[in-house]
């Protein structure tokens, strides 16, 4: 006979049969019901948090480091509008979260009771889907179906909102979890078109200057191996987009860097000056093309995608794939194996030493690390924190950042060998990310290093959950790029607007952070020297802080510029690369 | 260059499926001249029809974006092929003394009934293209048009082209 559950046990068994590790959440009227029922059980592990928002982003980063979807449980009304940035976060960047929220009871809808808002309606522009549950007999369905489309196609945000009366433990149903589900509306493509896919290959096999461009898509999409393959065998220059980073081995040489408006000056250059640039998994953001009517004149673009929308979206497609990246690359690799099988000098590998030589000009003369020279008993600056940190870690930490200068000279100077150990918010640039998302990652993995990089404005955002790093006994450590302003708007202020600091400065405000750390029982550090940071953050990473989260407050130089810089609707080597230096010069 | 649509959608006969729908227009900046929805001969599915105007590469993300939507069955441009579409107009027209045969002649030139009456105003109701609606309310005259209900544009294929599952 069929299991007798009311519509909250329903639903956490239904969580149970997906699978769920973790869910992280805070309890509210409308959602006590499913609380009792989470209490009655020992195998989905519940996460209080201090604010919702914090959970939608733990369970964001939970889904990044594991491409699992994270799971969030919030009450109505401002629980679930708590949860609104978070979900807008996930849905920028594409990552798969369920959010359930507790809902006014059916017959309460519309008569704006205590804590009633339209969650349904409020997500509504931020979410992949969203479900408004009727009835408790609908929810083992509504459960399935969100995270199937959560995590599958391009994956996304997916809210399922649950009135209170369809929990209610006195009314019993019968359970069963669906196997699996099949939408005659929902179809996620998965193998690219085999003559797009011939298509393709003829044209990178006939490239003179190549780039592959490659974006989130292959990190989320699992496909970093195939494309590392494929870039290996054909020895063409690779370069990331911010949520790209570990999709190919950042220590490889053929790796660029990023592109982009803070990208290096060799991946913007070669971008640039390519004939053939294979797009993977991105999307041509604005942050990367810069202006679109000046964007790479001499490419012609081979765009794969799993998003059929994001094809020719900016930039018109020459070759356009529908696809999952890793099929759709695999079928790639055996097609460009079998045309190298039949003509062995199918690639003109003069042209590509070519531009190789190009390409490594470029590099020589304007290194990243162009502006860290001959600065003599200059302050701390925060690459060289982020060069310490990556050092400390080998390389091998799951890495996350804020939003800010921090985030930038993180993604610049820590390179990533592996996809999904680089976590930030790179499509809607949430302030507040950073922690939680750490939080998220340390959860799914108790054993491995995470490092959250943060500015001292984003980590105010959510700085609550240290307090639940307190309960949970999390690990991180927190490296604080301390400008002690909202250094990013800075910027923009030195380099657009006079130098007038309009509202960007804090100086006098701040916490002693250390202490702060300390008062939630954290270890705390400062460091203000370079002679005195390779020592302190090799004791940070050392056995003796294996257990405990420390919290470093690197004290950088308030002055510095992230470079390059692209210059405001220019083409993609339009850059400043120095605080005096004009434009680049002229390749 | 810009061209006025007809996009046929069938969707999901679900509560929240139009919103999103109305919802996807609004937040991505395309805009919508008419639309008209019903539930079809299936009622686990509504038609919808919606008219639009955009270039190429508008029109292609419209149709994109509404293909993403998870409760859209299907999307047809209708436009790109040989259609029927008809658009309802029930317009109330001033009509005393003289103006009352005259009027009556107006709308049985646009095939158009009067479907009520009171002593100083005809209600006429009119089918066809868009257009031939207009065409009436000019032929009329806008100082006689005291109200007007119009259901927006309905298409469908015309021969074989059949839009179903
Ligand atoms: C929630 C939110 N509000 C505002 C912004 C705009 N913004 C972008 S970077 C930045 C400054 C961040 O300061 P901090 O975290 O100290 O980083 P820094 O740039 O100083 O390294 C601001 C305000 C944002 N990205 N997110
Ligand atoms: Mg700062």
């Amino acid at each position: 006979m069929a299991e007798m559950l009311s519509g909250a046990d329903m639903l956490v068994r239904a969580l149970q049969d997906e699978g769920v590790e973790y869910l992280f959440g805070y309890p509210g009227g409308a959602a006590l019901h499913i609380y009792d029922a989470i209490f009655k059980q020992q195998k989905v592990e519940h996460i209080l948090v201090r604010h919702e928002q914090a959970a939608a982003h733990m369970a964001d980063g939970y889904a990044r480091a594991t491409g699992r979807p994270g799971v969030v449980l919030v009450t109505s009304g401002p629980g679930a509008t708590n949860t609104i940035t978070g979900i807008a976060t996930a849905h920028m960047d594409s990552t798969p979260i369920v959010v359930i929220s507790g809902q006014v009871p059916t017959d309460q809808l519309g008569t704006d009771a205590f804590q009633e808002t339209d969650m349904v309606g409020v997500s509504r522009p931020v979410v992949k889907h969203s479900f408004l549950v009727r009835n408790a007999a609908e929810i083992p369905m509504a459960v399935k179906k969100a995270f199937y489309i959560a995590a599958s196609g391009r994956p996304g945000p997916v809210v399922i909102d649950v009135p209170k009366d369809a929990t209610d433990p006195n009314a019993k149903f019968e359970y069963a979890y669906p196997k699996d589900v099949a939408m005659r509306s929902y179809n996620p493509v998965a193998h690219g078109h085999s003559g797009q896919i011939r298509a393709a290959v003829k044209l990178l096999l006939a490239a003179k200057r190549p780039v592959i461009y490659s974006g989130g898509g292959v990190v989320q999409g699992d496909a970093a191996e195939a494309l590392t393959a494929i870039a290996r065998r054909l020895d063409y220059p690779v370069t990331n987009t911010l949520m790209g980073l570990g999709g190919f081995p950042g220590t490889d040489r053929r790796f660029l860097g990023m592109l982009g408006l803070h990208g290096t000056f060799e991946a913007n250059l070669a971008m640039h000056h390519a004939d053939v640039i294979f797009a993977v998994g991105a999307r041509f953001d604005d942050r990367v093309t810069n202006n679109p009517a000046k964007f790479c004149p001499d490419a012609k673009f081979i765009h794969l995608d799993v998003d059929p929308a994001s094809i020719s979206k900016i930039i018109p497609a020459d070759i356009p794939i529908v696809g999952a990246a890793a099929p759709a690359l695999t079928g790639m690799l055996g097609r460009l194996e079998t045309e190298l099988e039949r003509n062995p000098d199918a690639i003109d590998r003069d042209a590509i030493d070519a531009w190789w030589r190009r390409i490594d000009g470029w590099r020589r003369r304007f290194g990243l690390d162009h502006d860290q020279r001959a600065r003599g008993d200059a302050p701390l600056l925060p690459q060289q924190v982020v060069q310490a940190v990556y050092r400390a870690t080998r390389g091998e930490a799951y890495v996350t950042a804020d939003v800010g200068q921090h985030q930038m000279f993180a993604a610049q100077y820590y390179l990533f060998d592996e996809p999904r150990r680089w976590i930030n918010s790179g499509g809607l640039g949430t302030m507040g990310f950073g922690l939680p998302a750490a939080m998220g990652a340390q959860f799914a993995f108790p054993d491995a290093q995470v490092v959250c990089v943060t500015g001292e404005g984003s980590f105010m955002m959510n700085m609550q959950e240290l307090s639940t790093c307190m309960q949970y006994a999390l690990p991180i450590k927190i490296i604080n790029l301390n400008n002690q302003a909202l250094g990013m708007v800075k910027q923009w202020q030195d380099m657009q607007y006079g130098g007038r600091h309009s509202h960007s400065t804090y100086k006098d405000a701040l916490p002693d952070f250390v202490a702060l750390a300390a008062s939630f029982g954290h270890a705390g550090f400062r460091v203000d020297t370079l002679p005195e940071l390779e020592a302190v953050v090799a004791e940070i990473f050392s056995d003796k802080y294996k257990d405990r989260l420390v919290f470093l407050d690197a004290w950088i130089d308030p002055d510095e510029h992230v470079y390059p810089m692209a210059i405001k609707g220019g083409a993609m080597n339009e850059m400043v690369l120095t605080r005096n230096g004009g434009p680049a010069p002229p390749p | 260059m810009s061209a006025r649509r007809i996009i046929a959608v069938l969707l999901e006969n679900e509560a929240g499926a139009l919103s999103r729908i109305i919802g996807l227009f609004a937040q991505r900046n395309y805009n919508i001249e008419s639309l008209t929805v019903a539930p079809t001969e299936d009622e686990t599915l509504s038609r919808l029809t919606l008219t639009t105007c955009g270039d190429e590469s508008t029109i292609e993300q419209v149709t994109k974006q509404l293909n993403k939507l998870i409760e859209v069955v299907k999307v047809v441009d209708l436009t790109d092929g040989d259609h029927i579409e008809r658009e309802l107009m029930l317009v109330k027209v001033r009509a005393e003394g003289a103006q009352r045969p005259e009027i009556k002649r107006v709308a049985d030139i646009f095939r158009g009934q009067i479907v009520d009456l009171t002593p100083d105003a005809y209600t006429v109701q009119l089918t066809g293209p868009s257009e031939k609606l207009d065409a009436f309310i000019r032929a009329i005259g806008r100082a006689a048009v005291l109200e007007v209900a119009r259901s927006g544009v309905s298409g469908i294929g015309r021969g074989d082209a059949m839009m179903r599952l």
